[in-house]
């Protein structure tokens, strides 16, 4: 056989050769551990503490939207909060399939007003999202809150599998947690609970509320859960807490059910300061603030003011 | 009108039954218009289940298993008489499984381009399409005995059962990974043009989110099976399987529409048996058989000398070179009432082993409003339009758990998907009232009816955060969703390792208010296996299955 022919007839056997073996080499004993992107939140969403305002105030008022309204006004107003172009992401309390009288969500008018305050101050783009326990298709429609918050003007946001981003919460027992990225990818976030009995933390207001940013196995932060809220509290630190009272669910919390879990308190509160904010809530449920250890640690860990009325509170009932 | 001209008409129809079948399917979703606020009950807008209640063969089984035709089943006739006078027209005009078979059959392939003997050998009436009939009897003879096994080989079932918790749910798995797979390129563009496409794709066939079957590859290997035989015979599942079709060439007996073959014209050319989709033996020289013939015309439009025609009143006179067309069904009596006798036999066959009776399984959790065991055994058809249509994805098709008699029927899954309270949509869809329908009051209970229950939640004591390990865990109370909660707790102070006193709730159930609807299941954080479970024991529509004995108000 001739050379040229030989190379010729072999080359090609050669190359593949070289091919495969060369790909093994260069994947062999590659690092095995798969890389996961971790988002850290950079952007604060609190504004600067003004000694001239209350930290919590408090307006009882058979319309809700007008309690809400004297309420902001009394705490210094939306513009104090929301800055023209800003991007808003409101956080109502959206956990469950139930309609707004039964109280186990945020009440529709009120989410609604807040929209249109946002919008009043120039916010370029206001969300209303939650993590929903139950199917989020039937909480955002029995709520009422996705026909009021986009009849209002915002961006009404069912979540998908593919908005949560893994996220460093550096809390106690929270390192990291997947969270939907709509509290994270904006400037100002809006809590807007809902006051409710649970067996557990005793009630769940404005801390308790941020359970509904996770998504993954959340059920187990049970097992902790004091030091869960509290390690969501302070890592989403947010621009304004805005608590419904209108109706208080006393009993079968935190889903109620019937009418009769519900008591009409018809007052709306907003706060710098959520553990002021939870503190008063509480009482609304029978509790005394300092025997719920959630609020309590939340003021050990330094994050508000259990005693809220030494934290500047004003109650603006008309 | 030319032949050319209603043989289009026929695709056209195929085309557009098939378009309607796919989305009555698509649309057997939870999409609710967000517009009343209180809504109190949420209705699906379209009567997904139409295409079901127009199928003559579950309609006669259901009927004969349980005594009544329900609701929108008497559609069914609006095939079954027009077919009484012209034949199969249902397989070869409508039929959405019927298209898709004969589209995979003439799709070009080197089988459909392979012409001459072989092929018209094979497109010729053959003995195993007779089996179709066997099939048929079977599943009447065992619907006469109270058990509908007709659903497992009724092609609009299969469709349906196939798409909806076969194809889709792995179609939209298919979509996310290929996303997944383009934006780990780490090349922008081609993650969003995956994106793009996805969206579009989902924004169309796939629902808010992913779904997941519990026998879901049976579901899919059986579609794919039917699906793959046509490459190997044309239309072989119509032609030798399918009991719908049987029944429309029972019934075709007495058609006075079909064939009429002109012999003094014949070439003996052929042409017609190449594109024949029924093997029902349109040339000259054999005997023609309405039960086989599809009317797809595709025999009378390859002719071309004109010598095969479809008309009403074809002649019969039998000529030696050209035996006239015989209506008749080819399966001898004796057969037919084996095949009969079969079908009664293997209800008891399936009924006398233990799992449908004295064991039957705890697990079995049937939708809420079923009717009980035995009713529902003859009324599910399987299409599995309540497993697609639940918002939580918590129907499943059974694989074994409730006996080979209960195969693909539906039950729920709670570590999947809990049964939603206020939600009725599973008895909105059920074709023929296996699942009855149930209105919200009369789902939830009110002051002077109980709630439908569907089973009673039990705790594994050793699994249990605070019952075993000095955790406090209250997420079952939590999620319970009646008022008052069916679980309730106890305050305990135990003992950690260190011996440490910490205070726990250990949670109860309260048996006469637990609906079962699984939502506990669903939530504990035990998750591989849950420290709470369901059982069916407490269903409404058992008189047996009960734990308690209920003390009339005095």
């Amino acid at each position: 056989m001739e050379r040229r022919e030989f190379l010729k007839r072999t080359g090609p056997a050669v190359a593949l050769a070289a091919a495969t073996g060369g790909t093994g080499l260069i994947f062999h004993n590659r690092d095995i551990t798969r890389q996961r992107t971790i988002v850290t939140k950079t952007t604060s969403f609190e504004v600067a503490p003004d000694p001239a305002l209350p930290r919590l105030t408090l307006a009882r008022n058979e319309d809700p939207t007008n309690a809400l309204r004297q309420a902001l006004d009394a705490i210094g107003g939306i513009r104090r909060f929301v800055k023209p172009g800003e991007r808003v992401t409101i956080k109502p309390n959206i956990g469950w399939d139930r309609t707004p009288a039964q109280g186990a969500n945020t009440h529709p008018d009120l989410v609604a007003e807040m929209v249109r305050q946002c919008l009043d101050a120039g916010a370029s783009d206001v969300i209303v999202t939650d993590v929903s326990c139950n199917d989020p298709r039937r909480c955002f429609l029995r709520s009422g809150i996705r026909e009021a918050g986009e009849r209002a003007g915002a961006r009404v946001i069912l979540p998908v599998e593919e908005d949560y981003l893994r996220v460093r919460i550096d809390g106690v027992v929270l390192p990291t947690w997947p969270v939907l990225k709509w509290f994270v990818e904006t400037e100002r976030l809006i809590n807007m609970p809902v006051v409710k009995q649970h067996s557990l933390s005793r009630c769940t207001i404005a801390m308790k509320n941020y359970f509904g940013l996770l998504g993954g196995r959340r059920n187990q932060l049970h097992q902790e859960i004091d030091q869960s809220i509290v390690d969501l509290a302070r890592f989403i630190g947010p621009t304004l807490t805005v608590v419904d009272a209108t109706r208080v669910m006393v009993r079968n919390g935190p889903q109620g059910g019937s009418l009769d879990d519900v008591v009409i308190e018809n007052t709306v509160m907003c706060a710098t300061d959520q553990v002021a904010a939870d503190a008063r809530g509480a009482e609304f449920l029978g509790l005394q603030p300092d025997r719920v250890g959630h609020i309590v640690l939340a003021d050990q860990s330094g994050l508000g003011t259990l005693d809220y009325r030494t934290a500047g509170y004003s109650d603006v009932s008309a | 009108m030319t032949i050319g001209t209603v043989k289009n008409l026929r695709r056209g129809s195929q085309v557009a039954f098939l378009l309607v079948f796919l989305w009555l399917v698509l649309k057997t979703t939870f999409e609710v218009d967000f517009s009343p606020t209180d809504a109190p009950e949420i209705q699906l807008p379209y009567p997904v289940s139409i295409a079901l209640q127009f199928d003559p063969l579950a309609a006669l089984t259901s009927l004969l298993a349980s005594g009544t035709l329900y609701k929108g089943m008497l559609w069914a006739l609006v095939i079954l008489i027009p077919t009484i006078f012209l034949g199969r027209f249902f397989c070869g005009w409508i039929c959405p499984l019927g298209t898709l078979n004969h589209w995979m059959s003439e799709f070009k392939s080197e089988r459909s381009s392979r012409k001459g003997k072989q092929r018209m050998l094979s497109n010729r009436y053959q003995p195993y399409q007779r089996i179709k009939y066997y099939v048929l009897f079977f599943v009447i003879g065992a619907a006469v005995l109270g058990s509908l096994q007709a659903g497992l080989f009724d092609p609009l079932p299969l469709l349906a059962r196939s798409l909806g918790t076969g194809v889709l749910p792995t179609l939209h798995t298919l979509g996310r990974a290929v996303v997944a797979a383009a934006d780990a390129t780490g090349i922008v563009a081609i993650g969003t043009a995956a994106d793009f496409v996805y969206q579009a794709i989902a924004a169309i066939a796939l629902p808010f989110r992913q779904a997941h079957f519990h026998a879901l590859v049976s579901i899919g290997l059986v579609f794919l099976l039917v699906m793959a035989a046509n490459r190997f015979i044309t239309r072989f599942w119509c032609r030798a399987l399918c009991p719908l079709g049987a029944l429309l060439g029972v019934f075709s007996r007495f058609a006075i529409f079909g064939l009429h073959k002109d012999d003094t014209a014949c070439t003996g050319c052929n042409r017609c048996l190449l594109s024949c989709q029924g093997a029902d033996n349109p040339d000259v020289g054999h005997r023609w058989r309405q039960s086989e013939c599809h009317l797809c015309l595709n025999c009378q439009g390859a002719c071309p000398e004109g010598a095969l025609r479809f008309t009403f009143f074809p002649g019969r006179e039998d000529t030696k070179g050209n035996p006239a067309g015989t209506p008749k069904v080819d399966i001898t009596r004796r057969k037919l009432v084996g095949s009969l006798a079969a079908g009664v036999v293997a209800v008891p066959l399936l009924r006398t082993g233990d799992r449908h009776e004295v064991n039957r399984s705890p697990f079995v959790i049937r939708p809420p409003g079923s009717q009980a065991e035995d009713d529902f055994l003859g009324r599910c058809i399987r299409c599995g339009q309540c497993m697609r249509v639940c918002p939580n994805n918590a129907l499943h098709p059974a694989l074994l758990e409730a006996g080979l008699e209960g195969l693909w029927t539906p039950t729920l899954i709670a570590k999947i998907g809990y049964c939603e309270p206020t939600c009725t949509l599973c008895g909105q869809v059920c074709p023929t009232g296996a699942i009855g329908e149930l209105t919200l009051p009369q789902k939830v209970g009110d002051d002077s009816t109980p709630p439908v229950r569907i089973g009673t939640a039990f705790f594994d004591r050793g699994r249990c955060l605070p019952w075993a390990m000095a955790s406090p865990c209250i997420v079952c109370e939590e999620w319970c969703p009646t008022s008052p909660k069916a679980i309730y707790l106890e305050e305990a102070v135990v003992l950690d390792r260190e011996g440490n006193e910490v205070t726990v709730q250990r949670p109860h159930v309260d048996p006469s208010l637990c609906t079962g609807c699984g939502a506990c299941e669903y939530a504990c954080p035990i998750h591989d296996r849950k420290a709470v479970y369901v059982t069916s024991v407490g269903e409404s529509r058992s008189e047996e299955n009960q734990i308690l004995l209920e003390r009339r108000a005095t």
